[in-house]
């Protein structure tokens, strides 16, 4: 027998292990596959601490009778799945890319679902025993419990500047053993020692783990070093990703995206860096004294310096210094180069400087360490050229594997930021991989032209110039109308180096489509669309989405349209791969198993349960009918979820980061959430009436809808403080509206407590399930429709949960009356 | 010895609890072997094989068909349709694929690579408009099915391999095949193969940020090179280079598939 106070700390290590566990599994994903997986993690915790709840309904009881063994066990059931899962997830050979042809791979990925879940479970059975075993010390053990996430939170953000991504999982599953070792020894002295014992041997393991995450070998990483003679000479790693530098001294590392297919120049040697395996990005070598090599001339990239001569340059995105480059050669008399990646820079800068030539210390050069879009939003400075880098990876790309990467970079908003701060006759220049059929080119040249309308420009049509190779195009986006002499520069620019001309004002159809052959000239028909009225009309029928990204709807990477699904998967076998996105695909599969899933490990032994005791449709007459407990509960647990991811997303932009958004976030919800619930759980609301429903409810709505309209304009205004400043604002914005999210589910809890208790694990379960759908369905909500939609969608639930409730509490005062008189 | 599926594939008829036996299984196994080797099919033909590859062959012809328009040709020419019909596919992909091996799909064959789908194989031949005499060189050997193909089409076939595995796998199923005519190198293949230029065509199927410059000068005049576009497992287009009698390049971007831009509406 022990006392609760001997559990407190072992909930709060478990909880913090479990948390971090969880912001860990986002970010080794992105690595190993890609960045779609963050969702899913988030989905499948959830879905760990719902089979829990089910399983505990059905075995809490007798658990409770061992409960220093039962806590034990699953503490360490926890520290050894959380490296061990996720070892054996890496093994399963789940591949993405393969999804569109191989049915198996649905099964694949349920595999690794399922994995994943496993430590969760075991987390969330030492919790929630807990809180069964101590009934009386709920808070306390509650408080300890999200305190302890909170902490979690933070140790994940701490962890992920290991160099070796694959020891964080093992630092994680540390907190489980020292749980353990806390809650099973009597004595203070062993329990010191086993801590000890348990942190050594932690270290020792973080130590000797087998270096290296089993990365899938197609990503560009895998690849590179199937190459003979490659070998990685440097590594980096932070929250914002793993850096990892690869030298080959047989093959040369060859990179320069679209090259013309005439250039007469050699590219030069290169170091590749990979960014979370992907890429990779070039450091080029420049000869001490000697002139920057100028390969990138012979790119698409180079056609705003044909077209003008900038002297004060903006490279966003600048990465291992190849546009710098390039401005350098091209006589540029100032670089600002933005880079948000630190140990980027300092790679160039330290590791590679001889090599570089000091590219990031040249006296024409100044380096800025920070987020492209919140460095334009803050300076005052203006310039005669803004370049924007193509940082995705070229393969990943085509294949849509950054479909669900929100990014705020190029949204109608951010073209907007970026064009006022051009000089008059300045340019910002963006080039993107030609993707076929035709998608991203169009999408910006869609979203160029929503910017240039939004500051008012009324001859939009003149101040835009498109040219494309076979393998990258570039829109230029002048400030000022595009003259004589600069169409000349254009044609002539595009007939030295087989590139075709897309757009201008001055053109015919007759010109486009000469060079690089297309069954018809796609771009500029798409761009006559764009800028004369049929707009809405081609935008509707065009069969991907290319309507503008915008703040509210940031994918422009994902050009998934619903109607277009079924042709795609007919066509797929006649040479239609692709036409698919299957970053898109992968998240609709996830969804698919979330609610089956769901269903069988949360429901079903409910389901059992009740079989043999009370059910959810027997028992005596009383106000919260079934259905008002599956409205209630489904719309509490979708709506919570709906506005924590839209948050988190919506957050990225302001945090820079989706690792911040999330640590951040998630523990600002998790804790203030827990206090609204610690609120209602006051004697007084033993049996909560409708108006104790009412005011959380119409609180969070009327939150929600205020956040929707006001966080663009704290973002904007808030972009120029510091990163703490900045997560500080972030937990206050969050702290009210999660504060009262927190109450409408033990509010239901409550009323069920008085009158249906038998029936609070169903509510239990049937939120945990709706929380595991809706953590993925609010993505997909999300790029269907935009945050504000979605934001606006869980308001409408929380709305109607008060309807239901409002029913039910009114009914139960009733039957009350009725059993008094 | 497996039995040969139609393309149809009657995998997806298994009853799903014997399905998820066989994930349970593979999984067991995967975690056991870190690094499974591929080995790699030495049967000898088997008449299922042949009736899977007529099927395959239908499979090519309808897409053909299908994407004429894009492609600018609407059906492959029957000397290419008869060599995809003769190379024996199955000998070309590890041997727990044996069972797909002509389903019209890519398969991973190990080191991150892939055998393509036989519509994309016999579109870029087809692509290639090579003629008897000609000399090829392909660029990213892979599993060799494709210089296979070649080889039976043309006179000389040179294929450039960087993961040495791959190229001494390639060899050693060529020659066991009986492909006298293709010559493989495991070495780097952006310089071309100077020694055996200039080429009447040159296939690219490794992948690359950019065509190289050298194999563009070891191309012929009139000759075509033709390259893959899009990750592993999604070829995207298809980039014919023509090196046109005057020494002048041109590119077309070919889509493997139908694609009308616009959905519905009234025109």
């Amino acid at each position: 027998m022990i006392g609760v106070s001997r559990v407190l700390v072992p909930v709060a290590l478990v909880s913090a292990g479990a948390l971090a566990y969880e912001i860990l599994l986002t970010r080794l994903f992105s690595i190993i596959q890609w960045h779609h997986f963050a969702y899913m993690v988030i989905s499948l915790a959830l879905l760990g601490f719902g089979a829990s709840g089910s399983f505990l309904t059905l075995a809490g009881p007798r658990l409770c009778l061992r409960f220093r063994a039962a806590f034990t066990s699953n503490a360490l059931l926890f520290a050894a799945a959380a490296p061990l899962c996720f070892a054996a997830a890496e093994r399963v050979p789940f591949n993405s890319l393969e999804i569109a042809w191989d049915p198996f791979q649905f099964l694949w990925l349920s595999a690794v679902y399922l994995l994943l879940m496993l430590p969760f479970f075991f987390a969330a059975n030492c919790i929630g025993l807990s809180l069964m075993r101590y009934p009386d010390a709920l808070a306390r053990t509650y408080a300890f419990d999200l305190g302890g996430a909170a902490c979690g939170c933070f140790l994940a953000l701490a962890l992920l500047y290991l160099p070796e991504p694959s020891a964080t999982v093992v630092v994680v599953a540390l907190t489980g053993l020292i749980a353990a070792a806390l809650a099973a020894l009597a004595s203070a002295r062993a329990r010191l020692l086993a801590s000890g014992a348990a942190i050594a041997a932690g270290i020792v393991a973080a130590i000797t783990v087998p270096p290296g995450l089993e990365i899938s070998e197609f990503k560009a990483l895998a690849q590179a070093l199937r190459v003979p003679g490659a070998e990685v000479t440097d590594v980096r790693s932070s929250p914002l990703g793993l850096l990892t530098a690869v030298e080959s001294r047989r093959v040369p590392v060859r990179e320069a995206q679209g090259l013309s297919i005439v250039a007469p120049v050699a590219v030069p040697e290169q170091v590749a860096v990979f960014h979370d395996a992907d890429g990779p990005i070039p450091i080029v070598r420049v000869e001490p004294g000697a002139a920057p090599p100028d390969y990138l001339d012979w790119t698409t990239t180079a056609l705003p310096y044909h077209l003008a001569r900038p002297r004060e340059v903006l490279v966003l995105g600048a990465g291992g210094g190849a546009d710098v480059l390039l401005a350098l050669a091209r006589g540029a008399e100032h670089v600002v180069a933005v880079e948000l990646n630190a140990q980027l820079v300092d790679l160039v800068r330290t590791t590679y400087g001889d090599f570089s030539g000091g590219v990031y210390d040249h006296p024409r050069v100044e380096v800025v360490v920070a987020d492209a879009r919140g460095y334009v939003e803050d300076t005052a400075r203006r310039f005669d050229l803004i370049q924007i880098a193509n940082l995705d990876a070229g393969g990943a790309s085509a294949a849509g594997l950054h479909a669900l990467d929100e990014g705020y970079l190029l949204t109608v908003e951010a073209l907007g930021a970026y064009l006022s701060r051009l000089a008059p006759g300045g340019m910002l220049a963006i080039t993107r991989w030609v993707k076929l059929p035709p998608r991203d080119g169009i999408k910006l040249f869609a979203t160029a032209v929503a910017a240039l309308e939004a500051l008012g420009v009324h001859d939009s049509e003149q101040r835009l110039a498109w040219v494309r190779g076979w393998s990258t195009s570039t829109l230029v986006i002048k400030n000022g109308v595009i003259d004589a002499r600069e169409v000349r520069a254009l044609g002539d620019f595009c007939a030295s180096r087989g590139f075709d001309v897309a757009y201008h004002h001055d053109m015919r159809r007759e010109q486009a489509n000469r060079r690089n052959i297309l069954a018809s000239p796609y771009f500029f028909d798409a761009a006559m669309a764009l800028i004369g009225p049929g707009r809405e009309t081609y935008l509707a029928r065009y069969k991907f989405d290319v309507a503008p990204a915008t703040d509210d709807r940031p994918y422009f990477s994902n050009f998934f349209k619903w109607q277009h699904l079924p042709e795609a998967l007919r066509l797929r076998a006649h040479g239609g791969v692709g036409l698919l996105e299957l970053g898109y695909v992968v998240l609709i599969a996830a969804l698919v198993q979330a609610v089956v899933l769901g269903a069988v490990l949360i429901l079903l032994p409910l389901a059992w349960r009740s079989g043999r005791s009370a059910a959810l449709g027997g028992g005596p007459a009383v106000s919260w009918r079934p259905w008002r407990i599956v409205g209630y509960f489904v719309c509490v647990g979708l709506a919570f979820l709906f506005i924590e991811i839209a948050f988190i997303q919506m957050f990225v932009r302001f945090l820079h980061h989706p690792v911040y958004a999330v640590a951040v976030v998630l523990a600002s919800f998790l804790l203030f959430a827990a206090l609204g619930s610690r609120a209602v759980a006051a004697p007084a609301l033993a049996s909560p009436r409708a108006h104790h429903l009412a005011i959380p409810c119409i609180a969070i709505a009327a939150l929600s809808i205020a956040s929707i309209e006001l966080l663009p304009a704290l973002f904007e205004h808030a972009a120029r403080f510091a990163q703490v400043w900045r997560v500080a604002l972030a937990v206050l914005v969050i702290a009210p509206l999660a504060f009262f999210m927190g109450m409408p589910f033990a509010l239901g809890l409550r009323a069920l407590e008085s009158e249906a208790p038998a029936r609070i694990p169903w509510a239990w379960g049937i939120n945990g399930c709706a929380s595991v759908v809706s953590a993925v369905l609010a993505t997909v909500l999300a790029v269907q429709l935009g945050f504000a939609a979605v934001v606006a969608t869980a308001a409408v639930l929380y709305l109607a949960a008060m309807a239901i409730g409002w029913g039910g509490t009114t009914r139960a005062r009733v039957l009350a009356a009725g059993t008094a008189s | 010895m497996a039995r040969p599926v139609t393309p149809a594939d009657s995998r997806s008829r298994l009853p799903l609890r014997a399905r998820a036996a066989c994930v349970c299984a593979s999984l067991a196994l995967a975690l056991s072997a870190a690094t499974p080797a591929i080995a790699f099919a030495e049967s000898a033909e088997a008449p299922g094989f042949a009736a899977a590859r007529r099927a395959m062959l239908d499979q090519i012809r309808a897409t053909a068909e299908f994407t004429g328009a894009e492609v600018g040709r609407s059906s492959i020419a029957p000397e290419v349709m008869e060599v995809m019909g003769r190379v024996p596919r199955h000998r070309f992909v590890p041997d727990k694929l044996l069972e797909v091996a002509y389903v019209n799909r890519p398969l991973p064959i190990g080191h991150g690579q892939t055998i393509s789908q036989p519509y994309i194989v016999a579109l870029m031949t087809e692509l290639l408009e090579v003629d008897r005499g000609d000399r090829i060189l392909e660029v990213g050997t892979g599993s060799a099915y494709q210089a296979a193909v070649l080889a039976e089409l043309v006179a000389e076939v040179y294929t450039m391999e960087i993961i040495e595995p791959l190229a001494q796998a390639a060899r050693a199923r060529l020659e066991e095949l009986g492909y006298a005519n293709v010559e493989v190198s495991a070495a780097d293949g952006y310089y071309g193969w100077p020694e055996h230029a200039p080429f009447d065509g040159i296939i690219v199927t490794a992948a690359a940020s950019h065509i190289p410059p050298p194999l563009v000068e070891q191309l012929k005049p009139g000759g075509r090179m033709v390259i893959p576009v899009g990750a592993r497992f999604a070829v995207q287009h298809l980039l014919v280079v023509h090196k046109r009698a005057d020494g002048e390049v041109q590119v077309r971007q070919v889509l493997p598939v139908r694609f009308v831009p616009l959905t519905g509406g009234h025109d």
